[in-house]
């Protein structure tokens, strides 16, 4: 059986969820085989988790360089595996760095790449969903090794046994020249949350909320629900609530079981990041306003006096 | 002096609704309107400040049918210098590879350049690697997402803002760089500007031009290819209700009902 490849997307050791994802989503074609990049002791930490995920090989790329470039030191691991392995497919989470990842790749190997896939099929197909959910597309590499971004949180996640076989890669040297050189990093401090793009609820507020400190209604809600907090470009752009959180066109896009959208108006681009959702409630002052065209549940109201009221009942039903 | 080419593209409104074709899956043009994608406003900004901070001359470059000129326009109408367009009937259903590809072969049209400037994500494809892809090319240094960015002699600093957070970033030029829409808003043409990009030099090109394997190009050369495409069914509008102080206790209900609580 062919191996696919798999970028393991991890901090500090701690594996990211999508990684599970990608693992789950390679056993379909092939066999799982995961690649580490990141500094000495790196894999050692993360084998396990990789095992219980179905990996049958753990690459070991580490190098006291793996951090200090920026992607250039991941694609050069992959493309020094894939060299030796000859892989089926080349699997990366669709974040913004596994984006640019998978397309370096394939210019490196001649490959194809195939972005933003909501589905891995077994043929080597994928599935996308584009234009923010109004279009299906199936997609395949029509020559060289496909390279695959898949959106975190599409794909289930599922255990199985693997062996992770670790084997050593050696990376090569950074050139500066080439490459840029990382300064610093300030990672996002995740808190008690879900992560957006995994959450399977999802309460997003928008310019209607009116002001940072008026935020707390929405967390409210979102911690009542167990939820992970969004919001629309309008707020983000306003100062009430951080840029990662922004849901739509340029920011996430999220598929949950419910999203609930509070003093959003509901304009195409915030739809494009959440249309999908499988049920959307919407609490909007504007009955006119077109989030109501998308919302199974809608109420005309104001979000000051309905939220609260919810976030109550809903404590209430949990007892 | 920092000479700054900026990829431009244009793309359907997001405003209006996009569809592919039904016969090859390739972007109906037709059926939007086309706009310059509201990211590489923020790009042509940009190299504008360096521009102006300094010396600097800024071209765009754009691949595209005819029509793009319009965003072209637009680029050199709030004040970029020059422009190079590649427009061949041979690209079209070109995949990300070939962009990339002929993308830097057009670079080769620009004498020496420093700096190239795009935007992190087009709204159409949101492909989100034709800039990491071009520096793969050219083998040089790519800042990406940049949220921030400082120019210092030859020295290129970016404060690079992803879902990881934000990572600070550092390389000499010549590099590529992307901007993300917080970066800066973009400002409006006046209308001399307007006036005297209608006579600033667009230099058009075909992939004749261009040291490019036309093999990789259009729909027969792509590496990736559409098998199916199908538009979903829209969302339908569900129930509606309005609040006479038991808003939050419907709603509870219904989710209660759909046993999402
Ligand atoms: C290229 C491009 C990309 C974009 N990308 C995104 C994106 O990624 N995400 C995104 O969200 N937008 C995006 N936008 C912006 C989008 O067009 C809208 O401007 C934005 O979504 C509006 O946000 P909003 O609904 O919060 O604000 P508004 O449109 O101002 O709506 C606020 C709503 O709150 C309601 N309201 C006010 N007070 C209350 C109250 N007390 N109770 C209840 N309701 C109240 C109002 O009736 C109104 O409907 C993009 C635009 C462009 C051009
Ligand atoms: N056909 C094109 N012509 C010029 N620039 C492009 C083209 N395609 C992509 N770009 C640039 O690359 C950026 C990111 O695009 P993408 O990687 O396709 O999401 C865009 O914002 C543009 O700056």
């Amino acid at each position: 059986m062919a191996e696919v490849l798999v970028l393991v997307d991890q901090v500090d050791g701690e594996v990211k969820k999508s990684t599970f994802e990608l693992l789950t989503a390679a056993r379909s074609l092939g066999e799982a085989s995961a690649v580490v990049v990141g500094t000495p002791g790196t894999t050692g930490k993360v084998k396990d988790a990789l095992a219980s995920y179905g990996a049958a090989k753990v690459y070991a790329a580490e190098s006291d360089d793996a951090n200090g470039y920026l992607v250039t030191p991941k694609v050069d691991a992959l493309a020094t595996v894939a060299g030796q392995a000859s892989p089926a497919a080349v699997l990366v989470s669709a974040t913004a760095e596994g984006k640019e990842i998978a397309g370096r790749l394939a210019i490196r190997l001649g490959g194809a790449v195939l972005v933003d896939a909501v589905g891995v099929n077994a043929d080597g197909s994928v599935d996308q969903s584009i234009f923010g959910g109004a279009f299906s597309v199936k997609s395949k590499a029509a020559k060289g090794t496909p390279v695959v971004s898949v959106r975190p949180g599409a794909v289930e996640a599922e255990q199985a046994d693997g062996a992770a076989a670790e084997e050593t890669v050696a990376l090569p040297a950074a050139d500066p020249a080439k490459a840029a050189t990382v300064t610093g990093v300030e990672p996002v401090v995740g808190g008690d949350r879900p992560e957006l793009t995994e959450a399977s609820i999802v309460v997003s507020g928008g310019r209607g909320v009116g002001s940072a400190e008026k935020f707390d209604v929405v967390e409210k809600l979102a911690d009542s629900l167990g939820a992970a907090v969004g919001a629309s470009r309008a707020a983000v752009d306003s100062g009430y609530y951080p840029a990662q959180f922004q849901v739509g066109q340029t920011g996430k896009t999220v598929s949950p079981q419910l999203y609930v959208a509070l003093g959003i108006s509901g304009a195409i681009q915030h739809r494009a990041g959440m249309q999908t959702s499988k049920t959307i409630v919407a609490v909007n002052k504007d009955s006119e306003a077109p989030i109501f065209e998308i919302a199974d549940f809608g109420v005309v109201g104001d979000l000051f006096d309905v939220a609260p009221q919810l976030t109550d009942e809903v404590a209430k039903r949990k007892g | 002096m920092t000479n700054i080419v900026v990829l431009v593209k244009q793309v359907p409104d997001t405003y209006s609704e996009r569809k592919l074709n039904e016969s090859d899956h390739t972007l109906d043009r037709e059926s939007a309107d086309a706009v310059i994608d509201e990211i590489n406003e923020r790009a042509v900004e940009e190299a504008l400040k360096i521009k102006e901070a300094g010396e600097g001359e800024v071209t765009v470059l754009c691949v595209g049918p005819d029509r793009a000129t319009d965003a072209i326009r637009k680029a050199l109408s709030m004040g970029a210098d020059k422009a190079v367009h590649v427009s061949d009937e041979a690209l079209q259903g070109s995949d990300m590879v070939a962009t990339a590809k002929v993308i830097a072969g057009a670079l080769g049209k620009v004498d020496g350049y420093d700096l190239v400037i795009a935007g992190n994500e087009a709204s159409d494809g949101r492909g989100g690697a034709i800039p990491a892809m071009l520096a793969e090319i050219l083998g040089v240094p790519q800042l990406t997402h940049a949220r921030e960015l400082s120019l210092d002699g030859t020295t290129l600093k970016v404060d690079r803002e992803t879902e990881d957070g934000v990572t600070h970033l550092e390389a000499n030029l010549p590099a590529v760089v992307s901007v993300t829409e917080k970066i800066n808003e973009p400002r409006y043409p006046s209308f001399k500007g307007i006036m005297a990009a209608k006579k600033k030099p667009v230099e058009t090109v075909t992939v004749a031009d261009l040291d490019v394997d036309a093999g990789e190009l259009g729909l027969s050369g792509a590496y990736a290819t559409v098998l199916e495409a199908a538009p979903k069914p829209p969302r339908a509008a569900g129930e509606r209700v309005g609040d006479d102080g038991d808003g939050g206790t419907k709603v509870a209900e219904y989710l209660a009902g759909q046993k999402l609580i």
